[in-house]
């Protein structure tokens, strides 16, 4: 079971590296552009053919575009399901998109910090992704790929309602900031769901760990923006840097502080029972894991914990997953399986440093 | 999700965690009527009817539905009630097509109907100035709306300036 993907499976993603502004409570920010291209239909109305001639057209365009010269390529057609699961665990593609049909492909960057979605809901998906709250610089950078592929393309563009797509809630600007916070001490003492209906009612969507449809919050939450249209991108860029993601750090830092203060027990027996879990478990489920992995992440940060090193965690977070563990295990495995090898594959991480 | 713990009848939808000063925790959970009733939460209208909301939509996804049934885009031939369907559009030229209801659409999901913001270079279209004043009297309410005088005074000088130009 060798693959184009089995190399990229070894290594944690450059976003995920927990090196960027405010790493200990924003896990990473991104950023994504919807873009369609003049004369063709939008891809729900796009038959076998004419997804392929959009994708010919796409590609062309790249080829074209110097900034984009080491880009890697992958024919998300051809891949199998477990590559195509591997790129959405390192949110490089959507589920949406590893599940479609027809022509499609993704290209990235070899550190992953911007990716290339052709033919998912829109013709053209572009993605920054960095570590840590860096809103401006996924935009620069986000802002130059769109600029380098619009001298090569004529974007579907009305002087009224801005850029066109597919479906009406991404039109105007087409972007969408995300933002994945670590909110475990909220979550402890039950005031998450506060937080999330605060963002709610700034129509921001809160969601779980991997985007649309997680609605499970678990430890992490990620808020986006919803409205596209009448808003520049750097209002809504700014609503983000300077309101609501310094809002909810704060609320995460003081929760955790109060917590340190006056209940530092309550705290430690959560941080050291996942240490327990994890280096001891025979069976567990990413889910499970993912859980115990946050507390323990909390425990780093909070200072009551120094002999589990971040980078292994941050990689632990990441490989957990179902597809990075059968690639890494070098064969398919059944559910069962998953959780013996995660368990025994966690254990041997954590007992190593 | 538990049943409130004063009525034992309804879904507890409000959930309280006080912490004392030296740390012990309590918590509670009500439904919204009980919560109401020991003065928790704001009675009264909640801040957001659903209801109202909802009775909205259907009302105007209903209002002309006779003549939106027949609006169909001559360039990909999907029509107007196929989309309301499917939530996608067939085709870039279906944001003229269906302008009349696509407007109110995006009126209700953004709050607005006009682009700000980035424009494509090869249109080489000039900023234009009534973007800048849409933003501008934006952000004045904004101002005036957070007690931010100093700044509401400097954007009403901007407004007359872009609008002298």
């Amino acid at each position: 079971m060798s693959g184009p993907l089995d190399q990229v499976a070894r290594q944690a993603s450059e976003w995920l590296r927990g090196t960027g502004p405010l790493h200990e409570i924003v896990i990473s920010t991104r950023i994504r552009l919807a873009r369609n291209i003049r004369g063709f239909p939008f891809l729900p109305r796009a038959d076998t053919e004419v997804r392929r001639e959009i994708a010919a057209a796409m590609h062309g365009a790249v080829r074209r575009t110097p900034l984009l010269k080491d880009y890697v390529q992958m024919d998300v057609e051809q891949l199998d399901e477990l590559d195509r699961t591997l790129l959405v665990e390192r949110h490089l593609i959507s589920r949406q998109h590893a599940d479609g049909s027809g022509a499609r492909a993704v290209l990235f960057e070899p550190n992953e910090a911007s990716a290339i979605m052709i033919n998912e809901e829109d013709h053209l998906r572009i993605q920054t992704m960095r570590s840590g709250l860096q809103i401006d610089a996924a935009w620069e950078q986000i802002n130059a790929i769109d600029d380098a592929l619009e001298a090569n393309l004529d974007y579907a563009f009305h002087p009224q309602y801005g850029y066109l797509t597919a479906c009406p809630t991404n039109v105007g600007t087409g972007i969408r900031v995300s933002v994945m916070l670590h909110l475990p001490a909220l979550r402890l003492t039950n005031e998450l769901e506060k937080v999330a209906q605060a963002a709610r009612d700034l129509k921001l969507a809160v969601r779980g760990l991997h985007g649309e449809g997680t609605e499970a919050l678990g430890d992490f939450f990620q808020i986006s923006n919803q409205i596209t249209l009448g808003r520049s991108e750097e209002e809504i860029i700014d609503d983000f840097r300077s309101v609501v993601i310094p809002k909810i750090v704060e609320y995460e830092r003081a929760t955790r502080e109060a917590l340190l203060k006056n209940r530092p027990q309550a705290l430690d027996d959560k941080i050291w029972r996942a240490i327990g879990l994890l280096k001891n478990a025979r069976l567990i489920s990413s889910h499970e894991a993912m859980q115990y992995l946050s507390h323990v992440r909390m425990g780093l940060h909070v200072g009551r914990l120094d002999n589990v090193d971040l980078s292994t965690l941050n990689e632990l977070f990441l490989q957990i997953q179902p597809a990075h563990l059968q690639k890494l295990h070098g064969e398919r495995l059944t559910g069962e399986q998953r959780s013996i090898e995660r368990a025994a594959f966690i254990r041997a991480r954590l007992h190593t440093n | 999700m538990g049943l409130c713990e004063r009525c034992k009848k309804a879904q507890a939808t409000f959930h309280l965690t006080n912490i004392d000063r030296s740390g012990n925790k309590a918590e509670r959970h009500l439904c919204d009527r009980c919560a109401g009733e020991e003065g928790l939460v704001q009675s009264g209208k909640p801040a957001v009817d659903v209801d109202e909301i909802l009775q909205n939509f259907i009302s105007a996804s209903k209002s002309g539905g006779a003549e939106l049934s027949n609006l169909v885009c001559d360039q990909c031939g999907i029509s107007y009630v196929e989309f309301r369907n499917q939530g996608l559009l067939g085709c870039p030229n279906d944001y003229d097509a269906f302008k009349e209801p696509l407007t109110r659409l995006l009126e209700r999901t953004h709050g607005a109907t006009h682009h700000e913001g980035k424009t494509p270079k090869s249109l080489g279209l000039p900023r234009k100035p009534q973007q800048d004043l849409r933003r501008l009297k934006r952000q004045l309410d904004e101002a005036v709306a957070g007690e931010d005088y100093e700044r509401a005074a400097q954007l009403r000088d901007r407004i007359r300036e872009v609008e002298n130009a």
